[in-house]
């Protein structure tokens, strides 16, 4: 079975994202950039079905410019076997990457398609449903817990409640969860060898999607600022406040 | 314009996040057809006949939509949402697990956690786990929404008495079922719906000293929260994680134990009202966001703060 794995090309998690003086959009000037942790997670899984022998092949694919060519290098030497970049304006929308992962999956026939369940930019959460959607195939999202039987897959999945599981047949969509995997690091040898696999370049042109960007930005703004209150000495001065001046507890 | 809201519930009853959607909804400012699509659920709907700014409840009550099964019911939505303007569901993993599929098969683009209406088609979302505010214009036809249910005052529950229509449309696909599902059973309220939360971190050590945390949770009738770092150390279950990738939490009062305050955690729980944090290390960020903060070692300050409630 063949594992396709989308990948987003963020901000690095640990980076402080600050609005650019003129309100237009974030700084994102000279900032670090990594892969999307929750696409490292799929990746990182995508890599544990092929080293259990449920998979055999671990394709990636991200959309965008030339520069995400350095997170599927990144995928590559965490032991994905091949590559492809789909050369896209910036800041496509959600719709968009869903039609080109369509495309995609449409030509290389995977046997379950692994994302994560948001980047860190967008914080859209969107994309793996709507690829299930245009596919026409099961979805399973916030997967915790992935495993392959046969012709289905049993998921459990991070629910508001606590955890749902579901089977689902084959080809199949999965967006995953923090808790379902700890990503590896990518050794030295594996980065070098990671360098040699095949990456190939395609544009949404090629793949006959028209990129869109029906979801205009007209402005960003900085979240309300909390200030720090005071310190309380005691529990006792605590309780005494929350009850008289904040009046939050009888 | 005429809006479908999608209602969350258990099949029991009408999960309060609702009331929060449909005050979104009324913001939009156009009628409002609430669906509830599940399984022996007529007690939803009559209960959400009566939530007011109602204008219909749809009711769909067949065993394919006993889970809210995504690929059943966002086939349901599309059928439904034929001549609306607007789509909406809470952000919840209900909600957020199902628009995005009718999204794409209205071929259209989703605003997800809208935290404000500015206008129809114009709205207002945390993105960079709210470290910024981005206002949005969307171009699409329809405009599908989750709702960060937090960031609307609820409609009132009842006073309205809404028509039931049933729909007899049921969708059902065979290539995915339920199986089983392991649901935290709880006397406390719900974290997103309660008016106190205490919440606890790494610092807690392990997943017996919560117990502390529920007992000052059972005097002040609050649910019990945690960071991700409590979560992932696998102290208490993934449900009770609050943070951007957890729940989103606005009550009058959030006090949080043990917690550094992490830009994740600080994203799911600043909008709360009031905030107590009880930390030994003076330094944590928890201190930045706090209107009250007490440096202390919380294996004794709790205890003592249960004793005086």
């Amino acid at each position: 079975m063949k594992l396709l794995v989308a990948v987003k090309r963020v901000i690095d998690y640990n980076v402080k994202v600050r609005v650019k003086a003129d309100r237009s959009d974030v700084d994102l000037a000279n900032v670090k950039m990594a892969l999307n942790p929750f696409c490292e997670i799929a990746v990182e899984e995508a890599v544990r079905l092929k080293e259990q022998g449920v998979a055999s092949e671990v394709v990636v694919v991200s959309i965008g410019g030339k520069a995400c060519q350095e997170q599927l290098r990144t995928a590559l030497a965490l032991g994905a076997d091949r590559a492809i970049q789909v050369e896209a304006p910036d800041s496509p929308d959600a719709l968009s990457v869903a039609r080109i992962l369509a495309k995609i999956a449409e030509t290389e026939q995977p046997g379950l398609i692994l994302l994560g369940k948001q980047a860190i930019d967008s914080d859209n959460n969107q994309t793996g449903q709507m690829l299930a959607a245009l596919l026409n195939r099961p979805q399973a999202t916030f997967a915790s817990e992935v495993k392959v039987e046969g012709e289905h897959l049993l998921v459990t999945r991070e629910v508001d409640g606590g955890l749902q599981t579901l089977k689902l047949t084959l080809p199949a969509v999965v967006t995953t969860d923090l808790r379902l995997n700890e990503p590896r690091y990518a050794s030295l040898p594996n980065i070098m060898k990671a360098k040699k696999k095949p990456l190939e370049v395609k544009t949404a042109e090629d793949l006959g999607v028209t990129v869109g960007s029906k979801i205009r930005l007209l402005g960003v703004e900085p979240p309300a600022e909390r200030s720090a209150g005071i310190k309380v000495g005691s529990v006792a001065e605590l309780v005494e406040k929350l009850r008289n001046e904040a009046k939050v507890i009888a | 314009m005429s809006i479908l809201v999608l209602a969350e519930h258990d099949n029991q009853s009408l999960k309060p996040v609702t009331l929060s959607v449909i005050a979104a909804a009324k913001a939009i400012g156009a009628d409002v057809t609430l669906l509830v699509a599940g399984h022996q659920c007529g007690e939803v709907a009559e209960q959400a006949a009566q939530v007011v700014g109602v204008q219909k409840v749809l009711l769909a009550d067949a065993p394919a939509y006993a889970h809210q099964l995504a690929e059943n019911v966002s086939q349901l939505l599309l059928e439904q949402a034929q001549g609306c303007s607007h789509v909406l569901a809470a952000a919840t993993t209900t909600g957020k697990n199902v628009l995005p599929r009718v999204a794409a098969l209205l071929g259209v683009n989703q605003v997800s956690d809208v935290l404000a209406i500015e206008a129809p088609n114009r709205f207002k979302r945390a993105i960079y786990a709210g470290n910024a505010i981005a206002q949005v214009e969307s171009d699409e036809s329809v405009q599908v929404l989750t709702i960060r249910g937090t960031a609307f005052d609820p409609v009132a529950a009842t006073g309205n008495s809404a028509t039931i229509e049933r729909v007899d449309s049921v969708f059902e696909s065979a290539d995915v079922s339920f199986s089983h599902e392991a649901l935290a059973k709880s006397d406390r309220p719900e974290l997103t719906a309660a008016s106190i939360v205490v919440s606890g971190g790494r610092g807690l050590g392990n997943g017996e000293n919560f117990d502390m945390l529920y007992k000052v949770a059972d005097k002040l009738g609050a649910a019990v929260g945690a960071s991700r770092a409590a979560v992932d150390a696998g102290y208490v279950p993934n449900d009770m994680q609050v943070g951007q990738t957890g729940k989103l939490v606005a009550p009058e009062l959030y006090i949080a134990v043990g917690i550094s305050g992490a830009i994740q955690h600080l994203a799911g729980m600043k909008d709360s009202k009031v905030i107590v944090a009880i930390n030994k290390d003076e330094e944590a960020p928890i201190f930045q966001v706090a209107d009250y903060g007490l440096v202390a070692d919380l294996f004794e300050a709790v205890p003592e703060l249960e004793a005086s409630l």
